[in-house]
């Protein structure tokens, strides 16, 4: 088990610099492979209107006229240790993750991000709890009365909880529970360390909307495992062995139908963390997503960048999670 | 075991022949003291192409000990019996009438609850695939305690002792490790005797094996069917054994009871089916069996045909569309549904020749097939 967890942490870290490599390409090598020169990649970096000088000046500090292995050597270099820069004045230091400074605000991207991650993780966690409790129990007692009227009425709401997007269903839930009737107004973040209370109230809505989604997926997938594993024969040995039906259902059944679950739940936290894009655009919450919306319309290349690690790296933790959880859960993996 | 034969099957005269579902089931207590006592048993699946008759009629007894062994073709109904004995229909559409006395007690009455009781500790059952029929995730260990800690009051620590020495008498090597690995760790063998050390944790009077030795390499067969044979000695359980193989059966059924179509075919002593079938089944099942003490060079012979729909059954006697010798009973096996009727001393067969032609054919077959008098069945020292 130690083994198993010391080898896919090797590949984690591997898997990150491939990543990392990856993302650098799509940034400063494929504009050069297209044919665009340094200094056209240098504009991009100055900001509107700037003088030939001032280009010239950040192709030499950014060192974009330098071999790409140089350059990524010096990215890596950043965002293990930090790097200094020197600017006209003097030298100002930024520290390790350092992706560089946002062209629009002119502040080191990471400090941004980390204040703007508890919005996100604040939404993806709790939507996801929500969801998971939900879509598996409603799957669950789909799945055991299947043909029923609560079967065809939850997998209807599911289909369409699959179907709607966020920005309908989030706009919708927003004109009936925050201006209709204002049982939840004022959908603003309230950090969870200042009120815990109001950072619910506040989160309801998003939280909802955003699980509904989920929670309508994980439902059909669950009835579907459900089904399955309940026409295993080891269902059928469990009966025979004289196990009251709701230990067969939830220490047999369940438990096997959960496995695939899990990792399905694990990966969609991880690609949520990395921001949840439609439902923090639909209540103006400041998250990674919002972020990520704002970095593309700025066409911040060193925000987007950072970004794009950042999701990155939670879904390959999410995946090394998932992995550890799954050989946890299912014995065959470990060995 | 004579007293058993004359009594047996009182008043079932409708069994084999039954088409219609009794709406009245007798419930008077048997009048044997056979462990188990199934009577008139029908049980039907309605489907949207509807009624499936997977068992239509059957009755038979067994006694402690005693060992019968249930023929037939896929679909013929023997697991659907199986399952019904056990209660395992239950949640399921299954239609079931007739009476399953287990040691005095009623079955297909009782409530869900009393038969879910009795599974486990007085009827056990040991299935096909042992890879598929153990749960993946938990250790072989557990899952032989959880089935001794459901119907025993006992500490976890005790249950597990209790697997390791039933893993021990089922012949697991090195018990005490063994009982915390997980059924993907056991060979196909090792996984079909951690099954039986199962069924067998809480001593159950009754045990049901359905297939037991079909998903095992042959090799293996021998080890399980061997193993069984001594468990019920040391047991004294009664064992019902579920296959298509007779081999299977020449090895440990004192009674056989074939069965076509959900019905009773033949049903007599392991002697009675292999030395003096009444039935063309029987004779068609023997036929297409190789043995050891048949001349090499002959052929086998299959039964012509597939088994029927068990929706649409043939008319008259469900076996007359394969049957080589139904032109012979003046249109009766098409129009009449044969009922059975005794041929020996507690040997039953339900067809329409009479048992001076069915004497005739069987001799004319076996001399055809050079058995040898006294004609000796394939076992498993044989092999």
């Amino acid at each position: 088990m130690v083994t198993f967890i010391v080898r896919r942490l090797i590949a984690t870290i591997f898997l990150l610099i491939v990543v990392s490599m990856i993302t650098f390409a799509i940034f400063f090598l494929i504009p050069r492979l297209a044919g665009q020169t340094t200094y056209q990649l240098a504009t991009q970096y100055v900001g509107r209107n700037p003088t030939p000088a001032a280009i010239l000046d950040i192709e030499t500090k950014l060192g974009l006229n330098e071999p790409i292995y140089v350059q990524y050597g010096r990215f890596l270099k950043a965002l293990v240790f930090g790097e200094h820069y020197t600017s006209g004045t003097g030298s100002t230091y930024c520290p390790p993750p350092c992706f560089g400074y946002s062209f629009k605000t002119q502040q080191p991207v990471w400090p941004q991000m980390v204040s703007d991650m508890p919005v996100t993780i604040s939404l993806a966690i709790g939507a996801a709890i929500l969801w998971l409790v939900g879509g598996v129990t409603i799957g669950v007692i789909s799945a055991l009365k299947r043909g029923t009227i609560f079967d065809r009425f939850s997998m209807g709401i599911a289909l369409a909880g699959v179907s709607l997007p966020i920005f309908f269903t989030g706009l919708i839930s927003l004109e009936l529970f925050s201006y209709k009737w204002p049982i939840f107004p004022n959908v603003t973040f309230v950090p969870f360390t200042q009120n815990p209370a109001l950072w619910a109230r506040n989160l309801v809505l998003p939280w909802v909307t955003l699980a509904f989604l989920y929670a309508a997926l994980y439902a059909r997938l669950t009835r579907a495992g459900m089904l399955e594993t309940m026409s295993e024969d080891y269902i059928r040995t469990a009966r025979a062995k004289g196990l009251q039906e709701r230990t067969v259902i939830v220490k047999h059944g369940l438990r096997a139908a959960l496995t695939p679950i899990i990792t399905i739940f694990g990966m969609d936290l991880g690609a949520l963390l990395g921001g949840a894009i439609l439902t923090e655009t639909t209540f103006s919450l400041h998250g990674l997503g919002l972020f990520t919306v704002l970095a593309v319309q700025n066409q911040d290349l060193p925000e987007i960048l950072g970004v794009t690690m950042l999701a990155a790296f939670f879904i390959v933790i999410a995946n090394l999670v998932v992995d550890i959880l799954y050989a946890v859960v299912d014995p065959r993996v470990r060995h | 075991m004579d007293l058993r034969r004359g009594i047996r099957r009182s008043g079932d005269g409708k069994a084999a022949g039954g088409r219609e579902v009794p709406e009245v089931t007798d419930t008077s207590a048997p009048t044997t003291s056979a462990m188990l006592d199934v009577r008139d048993l029908h049980i039907h699946f309605p489907t949207d192409d509807g009624l499936v008759k997977a068992v239509d009629g059957i009755s038979f007894t067994l006694d402690r000990g005693k060992t019968l062994g249930i023929v037939g073709e896929s679909g013929s109904g023997k697991s659907v019996t199986s399952l019904g004995i056990m209660g395992l229909h239950h949640g399921t559409k299954a239609n079931i009438t007739g009476t399953i006395w287990l040691d005095g007690e009623e079955l297909v009455a009782a409530s869900a609850n009393r038969v879910r009781e009795l599974r486990g500790s007085k009827m056990a059952m040991i299935f096909q695939d042992p890879l598929s029929s153990l749960h993946p995730y938990y250790t072989v260990g557990a899952q032989i305690s959880e089935a001794y800690l459901i119907h025993n009051k006992v500490s976890k620590k005790a249950a597990k002792d209790h697997a390791i020495d039933m893993l021990r008498r089922v012949g697991i090597p090195n018990p005490q490790t063994r009982v915390d690995d997980y059924p993907h760790q056991f060979s196909g063998g090792m996984r079909q005797r951690a099954m039986i050390a199962m069924s067998l944790s809480c001593n159950p009077e009754l045990l049901i094996a359905d297939e037991p030795t079909t998903a095992l390499d042959v090799t293996v067969q021998a080890q399980i069917l061997d193993l069984m044979a001594d468990l019920q000695q040391e047991f004294g359980s009664a064992v019902i054994v579920i296959t298509h193989d007779l081999g299977v059966v020449a090895e440990l059924a004192d009674d056989i009871l074939v069965m076509y179509a959900g019905r009773m075919a033949e049903y007599g002593s392991s002697e009675d089916i292999f030395d003096r079938p009444a039935h063309p089944y029987a004779w068609g099942l023997l036929g297409s069996m190789p043995r050891l003490d048949r001349a090499r060079i002959e052929r086998l012979i299959p039964i012509p045909g597939t088994p029927p729909s068990l929706i649409r059954v043939p008319s008259g006697c469900p076996f007359h569309p394969r049957c080589a010798y139904a032109a012979q009973t003046n249109g009766r096996s098409v129009n009449e549904v044969p009922q059975l009727r005794a041929v020996g001393p507690g040997h039953e067969v339900a067809c329409h020749l009479s048992t001076e032609e069915q004497r005739r054919i069987w001799g004319e077959q076996a001399a055809r097939m050079q058995l040898s008098p006294p004609a000796r069945h394939f076992s498993q020292e044989d092999a």
